[in-house]
């Protein structure tokens, strides 16, 4: 490495669709038309929508420029906390486009789908094993509708036993899906403070956890990065007034093959596969949020389910106190492909070693930053830690500032303004991917950033200037918003 | 393993930064009940080859296939289809500047994934009739759910009606996510011809929506245009809902039909089939509604030196910013989806989907008017556009599963959603069926 800003390079501007196209051009080999036009009713044809006509190169042209306006986890460090940002294996992209998987028909006769139900059942048992938990569901298309099926296991639960309750405990570190997905399921957010070690209290949590409350959601390890120590008491105190302990499994990054979720007293958790296991962010989806639960929760479970029965496998909805169907079919079952093959690649030492290199890699960050950035629980972390801008303030340069010139040094920033127990949050977590080179890289951008604040604030304030664009007004975006063209 | 770049020398000095003397060493807050001391149960690590070699062989499984070929020719569609997806798009995807980006929230190293969105949502709008579409949803099911939500957010009305012609697993989904919110769902029936009776709710003045799908699950198009007026009447919702929305290629779109919002799934554009998911929840509105949207939205901007530029905007509707107010839960959406959507539409052009259109509707016709002159009944007569259904004789059961031994699929059975229609079957027909394929299902079925 010679110099530690980016070097420019040749990037070409690339104008929208339509104002590409001439009439009559085409992008697509038509079909054989082999039938005779058959009459359409006047009332019902339409002019068919204003698509632009573009020829095939111009397609893969326009779509190749704007690929290189992005920056990806095979462009560089991605060190974005609670989003685990790791390497996405090609292999599992290339399984997952076999034509027996991608061109199978999900209402196709089971005795034609054994390989995928079998893939889906398997997929299921190694999910459970690595959270120690019983039964999984793979239905809920993304993180945030893992949430929303976990709201409405422990909402079937506590009718089951003629329990109704409109509250649901909810810790101020927890991620905005929480809070939003317990309130699609009608509950009542209430809010319990972290203790000054970053971590719940049990004394906090029974203060509010009363016959009105439904239970909690925890994240563990939560966006402190911290592990919550006290779970198991909190557990206790949850259920003692018959309440359910869900987990924000989306921080799994830190733990595998290292904590017994079950034992922990956790009754529901979910899993982000986009994330721990692997399967590419796409530019914010597809992804799955699979739900892992204790057994008496199993028969809330979404419907359809897997059934086997001697290696055959078929799907059933008999399941009466089922909370119902999550998604359009059985969940996203491409997406599921990647996961499989990454657990099937690495196995359980490689899992465990994955989560333990996480960790490694994170507190060295944190060893080797604190500083000159300042970090608000100084303890050892799990696969991510938390800084903020205060040491930066008196110069008033900003968290935002810092995040803007880290990306002319070719690193996305890590997250910014989250979690909100922290004033100018910045949350990084660099996964078991990255190599010790590269991690020092970071860090040595990071000081020079932070060098920059002290001597030459404004190519902070004037940062990205090795983007594409330099910063863009969102006030202006959002107060005249223009969706399309 | 070749995705851990550690070294042994690497991870002695890493530790010794740390302050520790092993890897395990590393987790002294985690209390000793929560530890895990047996190690994972999963099976022996795989080299790239033998995983290869296993899911080569794991899609290959199915009892039923005989000759060999890996996927069924098959007559189905019922909210997912079989079209064909240009090469060029299976490569662009390839390029992981796109697969391997986050969410766009640093714009401007994101330009790429915000333009191709911003774009996407441009085609939506366009094939829909509507003035603004997000960039995505999971799919067509939970987009419908959020669309109904959506209704009753902004008219405060707690009564919704849905269509028995939605499809099924839709209408499944929309009973989970509205059931917590102790809203009413009136069903309405279908009429003899195929298409929803919605004579019920003549003077009903408290429905936040109503809701159908166009093309329904029977593949007929729905007469949108007195829907809608109905709605303007009594200040209610007209939601669209769509499993193929190739059909607007040569159907009137929902938004020039009165339609307030249109969801529906996108798969049909560009998406593999993939056994159901992922698929692409597809989400359009009027523009007055646009705060009241699901989802992440991409608007146009500038940046300090006058630039054009895009980034996520009227993010204060959404869960990191409203938390329990937001107007959804929704995080990760399915924007590669939306990108290979963005991509097809593209392609295929404004000339092309027309094109495309035209052939689907005239082969499922082809197919339709070959099976009456064999002598089988075609119950409704509603025009359809890709899918139709056709009544066979009561002892049907024993022809259709002989042809699945030969790896010929008869349409999909409709008894089990609407036990009225005893042997009653959907079939389905894209640009993938050749006539031979058509002439031989007939024969088949004939014999």
């Amino acid at each position: 490495m010679n110099k530690p800003l980016a070097p420019t390079g040749l990037n070409l501007d690339e104008p929208l669709l339509w104002e590409m196209g001439k009439e009559g051009r085409t992008g697509f080999s038509m079909p054989r038309r082999d039938v005779e036009s058959f009459p359409l009713d006047d009332d019902l044809a339409g002019e068919g929508p204003d698509f632009p006509d573009l020829n095939e190169m111009g397609v893969v042209r326009h779509y190749t420029r704007l690929s290189q306006w992005n920056f990806g986890v095979d462009t560089g460090m991605y060190p974005l906390g609670s989003c685990t940002m790791k390497y996405n294996p090609k292999i599992n992209e290339k399984v997952s486009q076999l034509k027996g998987f991608a061109g199978l028909h999900p209402m196709l006769p089971a005795g034609m789908t054994q390989g995928a139900l079998r893939l889906m059942v398997e997929l299921e048992r190694f999910l459970g094993e690595i959270t120690a938990m019983d039964v999984v569901s793979l239905q809920p298309a993304a993180g945030a509708q893992g949430e929303l099926a976990g709201m409405l296991l422990i909402h079937a639960y506590l009718k089951s036993r003629q329990m109704k309750r409109n509250k649901i405990i909810i810790p101020d570190t927890a991620h905005g899906t929480n809070p939003a997905s317990a309130a699609l399921c009608g509950y009542r957010p209430v809010r319990v403070a972290s203790g000054e070690k970053g971590i719940l209290t049990p004394e906090a949590v029974a203060r509010v956890m009363d016959e009105d409350t439904a239970g909690i959601m925890i994240t563990n390890p939560n966006t402190l990065g911290l592990f919550e120590e006290h779970i198991e008491a909190i557990a206790h105190i949850v259920h003692d007034k018959g309440g359910q302990v869900y987990c924000d499994g989306a921080n799994m990054n830190a733990i595998m093959g290292m904590v017994h979720m079950g034992r922990s007293g956790v009754d529901v958790l979910h899993l982000n596969l986009h994330k721990t296991f692997a399967t590419p962010h796409g530019g914010g989806g597809p992804g799955a949020g699979p739900v892992c639960v204790a057994k008496h929760l199993a028969p809330f479970l979404p419907v359809p389910r897997i059934l086997e029965e001697n290696g055959i496998y078929s799907l059933s909805e008999d399941f009466p106190q089922s909370v119902g169907r999550l998604h359009s079919f059985f969940g996203n079952f491409g997406v599921m492909i990647k996961a499989y093959a990454y657990i099937l690649s690495m196995g359980a030492a490689g899992l465990k070693e994955s989560s333990q290199l996480a960790v490694l890699n994170a507190n060295y960050i944190k060893e080797k930053l604190k500083s000159v950035l300042h970090l608000p629980y100084d303890r050892p972390c799990m696969h991510e830690c938390v800084f903020s801008d205060k040491f930066q303030r008196d110069r008033k340069i900003t968290t935002l500032d810092m995040a803007k010139r880290l990306m002319d040094f070719g690193f996305h920033p890590p997250t910014i303004y989250f979690p909100l127990v922290v004033d100018g949050a910045i949350m990084i977590e660099p996964t078991e991917t990255e190599s010790l080179e590269e991690i020092d890289r970071f860090i040595e951008a990071i000081r020079m950033v932070a060098a920059e604040a002290v001597e030459s604030p404004d190519l902070l304030r004037g940062a990205p200037k090795r983007c594409r664009v330099e910063r863009l007004d969102e006030t202006l975006a959002a107060r005249r918003p223009c969706l399309m063209g | 393993m070749r995705y851990l770049p550690h070294t042994r020398e690497d991870i002695a000095h890493m530790l010794k930064v740390v302050g520790v003397d092993r890897l395990d060493d590393l987790f002294p807050t985690v209390p000793d009940g929560c530890l895990r001391h047996e190690a994972l149960d999963l099976p022996e690590p795989l080299t790239e080859w033998e995983l290869d070699d296993h899911m080569t062989a794991l899609s290959g499984r199915g009892e039923c296939v005989s000759d060999g070929a890996p996927v069924p020719r098959n007559f189905l569609g019922a909210g997912r289809y079989d079209h064909f997806i240009p090469e060029s798009i299976s490569y662009l995807l390839g390029r992981s500047e796109f697969s391997t980006a986050y969410t766009p929230y640093q714009p401007e190293m994101s330009q790429g994934t915000l333009q191709a969105i911003y774009e996407y949502q441009t085609l939506t709008a366009r094939l829909l009739g509507m003035e603004a579409a997000n960039a995505s949803l999971y799919d067509g099911a939970s987009a419908l759910a959020e669309g109904l939500l959506m209704a009753t957010r902004i008219t405060r009305r707690k009564k919704v009606a849905l269509s028995r012609l939605i499809h099924p697993h839709y209408r499944q989904v929309v009973q989970t996510y509205l059931d917590p919110a102790g809203l009413e769902i009136v069903e309405l029936p279908f009429l003899e011809n195929g298409r929803t009776d919605v004579s019920g709710l003549q003077g009903v003045d408290d429905l936040a929506a109503m809701a159908v799908q166009s093309p329904n699950f029977w593949g007929c198009v729905e007469d949108l245009g007195t829907m809608g007026d109905m709605c303007r009447e009594n200040g209610a919702f007209l939601i669209t809902a769509f499993t193929e929305p190739l059909a607007y290629g040569i159907l009137k779109n929902p938004g020039s039909q009165g339609a307030h919002i249109a969801c529906g799934e996108g798969q049909s554009l560009g998406i593999p089939q993939w056994f159901g998911g992922p698929g692409l929840g597809m989400f359009a509105c009027k523009a007055k509604y646009m705060r009241n949207m699901p989802g992440r939205l991409v608007g146009q901007t500038l940046d300090k030196q006058g630039r054009r530029g895009f980034v996520l905007t009227l993010a204060t509707r959404e869960q990191h910013i409203r938390r329990e107010k937001a107007t959804s839960n929704i995080c990760t959406n399915s924007s590669l989806c939306a990108l290979s959507a963005a991509m097809y539409m593209a392609s295929l052009g404004g000339t092309g989907i027309r094109e495309l259109a035209r052939l689907n509707y005239d082969k499922a016709a082809y197919l339709k008017e070959t099976l009456r002159q064999a002598g089988f009944q075609i119950p409704f007569a509603s025009p359809c556009f890709n899918e139709f259904v056709v009544e066979f004789p009561p002892d049907f059961e024993a022809t259709y599963n002989r042809l699945l031994k030969k790896n010929m699929v008869a349409g999909l059975p409709l008894s089990p959603w609407y036990p009225e229609l005893k042997h009653h079957y959907l079939l389905c027909v894209t640009e993938t069926r050749t006539r031979a394929d058509m002439d031989a299902l007939v024969k088949e079925v004939a014999s």
